[in-house]
């Protein structure tokens, strides 16, 4: 049983992980493709609709492997987690079903109209079959939220005799108090990864001295939508989500700040330091006192319950790889800030584009806003557990009750092996994208 | 609502593989008969252009499952384990071999992604058939064994086959010799509907070939057709029970009937588009006539000690239903919408249009 969970768990987590590189950059990228696309039509400038057209074809890769990994997904509730499905289907299979109908065929559809049909539709549909391809992607993001919202917090739902989970009042779903946050939360994060892509590929090609005038182009729109986007990141959103966390599952709360004895008179935020399990303490620690009692409650010496405080049971299962998680998280976030802050000082000095070593930290500071995104889902599942459904399932219970560890073993090793290829081919398609770059061939 | 949200899904997986059915049908016509590279690439466009926004009436269908059969969603995809993944990665390779192949110019990179494409397209055709197959035929639900369920009642586990490969067996598997001939039904018929698809998109030079190949595969599928009637009649004596019962279900016989009669005059047509209408009557008649010969089950069990999953035991409560089906009608109305949009945009012949660059 052990095995089984372990597997199941396990399963999950690495083919969500692979599947989140791709949504992560669409979402965002697809609006910062439609302000190309306004901007086409406000200034008729062509270098604007090319750079629309260009990472509409990044977003096209993306938005394929983002499929043939999505459907995985939803499987998966099915294939490994029948009783969890079963028993909470009439809820969250709303929201999944609503994104199914309500933003994949908007995506899909106008996408392929996208790329195919700009001369026969001309530039003002052009423009709307784009904006639309947003509207779903963000639908999708919103649906997928509403989703994991309930999860977190559950509302609107009543639990019947045998155990299952019945929908009482649908527009619970959407004025969860967990949703809002969190969504807005994670579009901004989608979005620091989109302008950090649209960045780095500006720098590489001002670096490259080739495809120079986009390198401009992406370099200082990359740099101003990656600065809004990570300042809104951290404030306001990211501290509406901790106090969320915070009153709604002070035991992640704690974990997650590693928070291992109560303070008395208000707690420190910990900068550095390595849970110790055994000892029940952090080593080699860093921190500031009273400033995370006055961040979550605007008081310097309120109270916050320590991981001291509540049962094993209640307790997150992996306490430092919540922990590491969410400091990974912020800790990057807090360098997207100053490195982008330091990026548009100069881009307003004028010096930006001959600042080579800047450039260079630009280019290669691509994979983190990944990182970050990836360990922010990490924050939020880890959290959450020893549960499906906050404080009412546990995950223990949700699993197949037909599916051997062995059988989940074989699917997982596949997976693997087949996201390896996926993951070679997605680099090498991408790689050929930039390297053609957003200059129309001439025939 | 039970029967709205049902009669909703089976349209919408109906669709589904209609839509995809085409797609995998160009693949399974592109193994074997292409062989020019021309052809080769024509025919791989006339899957690649429509595959993504086909195969999302798969995740749409699957998510309304989820929703308003929950229980029957969590047994069969449990139940279905093995079968399912494998039919998940098969996707991913038919994906890549239609996204990949026109990314380098040089043949033995195009030749990789082809076979890809095809044999992919081939076995995605025939598990999508043994699924079906397993449908109708029924399961053993709650493990039984020596008359003592192992699971709870609506639970079980397939294997891929068991060693005597026969459906009468008390643990059949997933694959066993009535599963596969719906299973090589399946393949004949969505290579006729590949081959439609193909001569009413492209200017291939193999166009007039395909209607011969049409007629031959037309035979082997009227026979194939006769056969599965008979075992059938072996694997599950009641069969045609509801047929008998509910006369007007007969009108589902007709559709397949209808499709598989016209196909024979395929040499005949002056619309390149009758052919496929013919091949989509075919796919929608055979779904509906299995799915119908059941209903309301929608997962008989083969042993007397469960019951069998119903459309009434196994959906979700009456409030969520009712509030799905509201956004349900809007949404539907919508995708009709951007459906027709997209034809619209995309009709004619796809050997000009330009693809992944």
């Amino acid at each position: 049983m052990e095995d089984m969970i372990f597997y199941d768990r396990l399963q999950f987590a690495f083919t969500i992980t692979f599947h989140y590189i791709f949504p992560q950059l669409t979402m965002g990228l697809s609006l910062l493709i439609v302000y190309f696309k306004w901007k086409f039509l406000r200034t008729k400038i062509e270098k604007y609709n090319n750079a629309a057209k260009f990472f509409m074809k990044i977003f096209a890769v993306n938005f394929t492997m983002g499929v043939v990994t999505g459907i995985p997904m939803e499987f998966q509730f099915g294939t490994n987690w029948a009783k969890f499905s079963e028993l909470t289907g009439g809820i969250i299979g709303q929201t999944l079903a609503m994104e199914g109908m309500f933003s994949f065929f908007l995506e899909s559809s106008f996408l392929a109209l996208f790329i195919f049909g700009e001369k026969l539709m001309g530039q003002k549909l052009h423009f709307l079959t784009g904006f639309l391809v947003f509207l779903g992607s963000w639908a999708s993001g919103y649906l997928i939220l509403a989703t994991n919202a309930w999860m977190q917090h559950p509302v609107g739902y009543e639990i019947l005799d045998n155990g299952k989970f019945v929908l009482e009042n649908f527009s619970a779903l959407f004025s969860n108090p967990w949703l809002l946050p969190a969504f807005l939360h994670n579009q901004l994060a989608s979005l620091v990864t989109s302008s950090f892509v649209v960045a780095s590929i500006g720098a590489f090609y001002v670096l490259r001295n080739k495809q120079v005038e986009y390198g401009k182009l992406f370099l200082k729109n990359g740099v101003i939508f990656g600065l809004v986007s990570s300042v809104l990141l951290a404030f306001p959103t990211g501290d509406w989500n901790a106090k969320n966390v915070a009153r709604h599952q002070p035991a992640t709360f704690a974990a997650m700040e590693g928070i291992f004895e109560t303070e008395k008179a208000g707690s420190e935020i910990v900068l550095i330091g390595q849970p110790n399990m055994v000892e029940k303490k952090l080593d080699n620690k860093i921190a500031v006192p009273n400033i995370l009692s006055f961040l979550t409650y605007q008081e310097w010496d309120k109270q916050i319950p320590g991981m001291d405080q509540f049962e094993k049971e209640e307790l997150p299962t992996n306490i430092p790889a919540l922990y590491y998680s969410y400091h990974i998280m912020v800790g990057l976030g807090t360098i997207f800030i100053g490195i982008m802050g330091l990026a548009l000082f100069f881009l307003w000095r004028k010096k930006l584009f001959t600042m080579k070593p800047l450039l260079w930290t630009i280019m290669f500071l691509v994979p983190f806003p990944y990182i970050a995104n990836i360990t922010g889902w990490y924050v939020a599942e880890l959290g959450r557990q020893p549960y499906l459904v906050y404080g009412l399932l546990k995950t223990s219970e949700g699993v197949s009750p037909t599916v051997s560890s062995g059988n989940t073993l074989f699917t997982l090793l596949g997976f693997v092996a087949l996201y390896m290829l996926l993951g070679l081919l997605f680099l090498v398609l991408v790689g050929k994208a930039i390297n053609e770059g957003p200059t129309p061939k001439t025939h | 609502m039970e029967v709205f949200w049902y009669v909703l899904i089976a349209i919408v997986f109906a669709v589904f593989f209609i839509l995809d059915g085409y797609d995998f049908g160009t693949g399974i016509i592109h193994l074997f008969f292409a062989k020019k590279e021309k052809d080769k690439e024509v025919i791989a466009k006339s899957a690649g252009l429509f595959w993504d926004s086909n195969e999302v009436w798969l995740v749409a269908g699957g998510g309304m499952l989820f929703m308003a059969f929950p229980t029957f969603y969590a047994s069969v995809f449990s139940g279905f384990y093995l079968p399912l993944i494998i039919v998940l990665w098969l996707t991913i390779f038919r994906a890549i071999g239609l996204e990949f192949r026109s990314q380098f110019k040089f043949q033995m990179w195009k030749d990789i992604w082809d076979k890809s494409f095809g044999v992919s397209s081939l076995l995605l055709a025939l598990f999508f058939g043994i699924a079906l197959g397993n449908i109708v035929r029924g399961v053993n639900l709650g493990g039984v064994e020596n008359g003592v369920s192992i699971y709870e009642g609506h639970y079980f586990f397939l294997p891929l086959w068991d060693s005597s490969f026969s459906p009468l067996c008390e643990t059949p598997g997933v694959i066993d010799w009535f599963t596969i001939i719906i299973g090589i039904i399946a393949v004949v018929t969505l290579a006729i509907h590949g081959a439609n698809w193909i001569i009413l998109k492209t200017n291939s030079s193999i166009n007039d070939k395909l209607k011969i190949i049409i007629f031959k595969l037309n035979i082997v599928l009227a026979i194939l057709t006769l056969l599965s009637l008979i075992v059938w009649q072996i694997v599950n004596p009641k069969s045609l029970h509801n047929f008998i019962d509910k006369p007007y279900l007969v009108v589902f016989p007709i559709i397949y009937f209808t499709g598989l009669i016209g196909l024979f005059f395929v040499k005949r047509f002056k619309k390149e588009g009758h052919g496929f209408l013919f091949s989509t009557l075919l796919i929608l008649g055979g779904i509906t006539s299995s799915l119908a010969s059941i209903f309301p089950i929608i997962l008989p069990s083969t042993n007397g000690v469960n019951e069998p999953l119903t459309i009434y035991n196994t959906s979700a409560a009456e409030y969520g239903l009712s509030v799905a089906s509201i956004w349900g009608v809007i949404g539907m109305i919508l995708i009709a919408i951007y459906f027709v949009i997209q034809k619209r945009l995309m009709a004619g012949k796809i050997d000009k249009m330009d693809y992944g660059h």
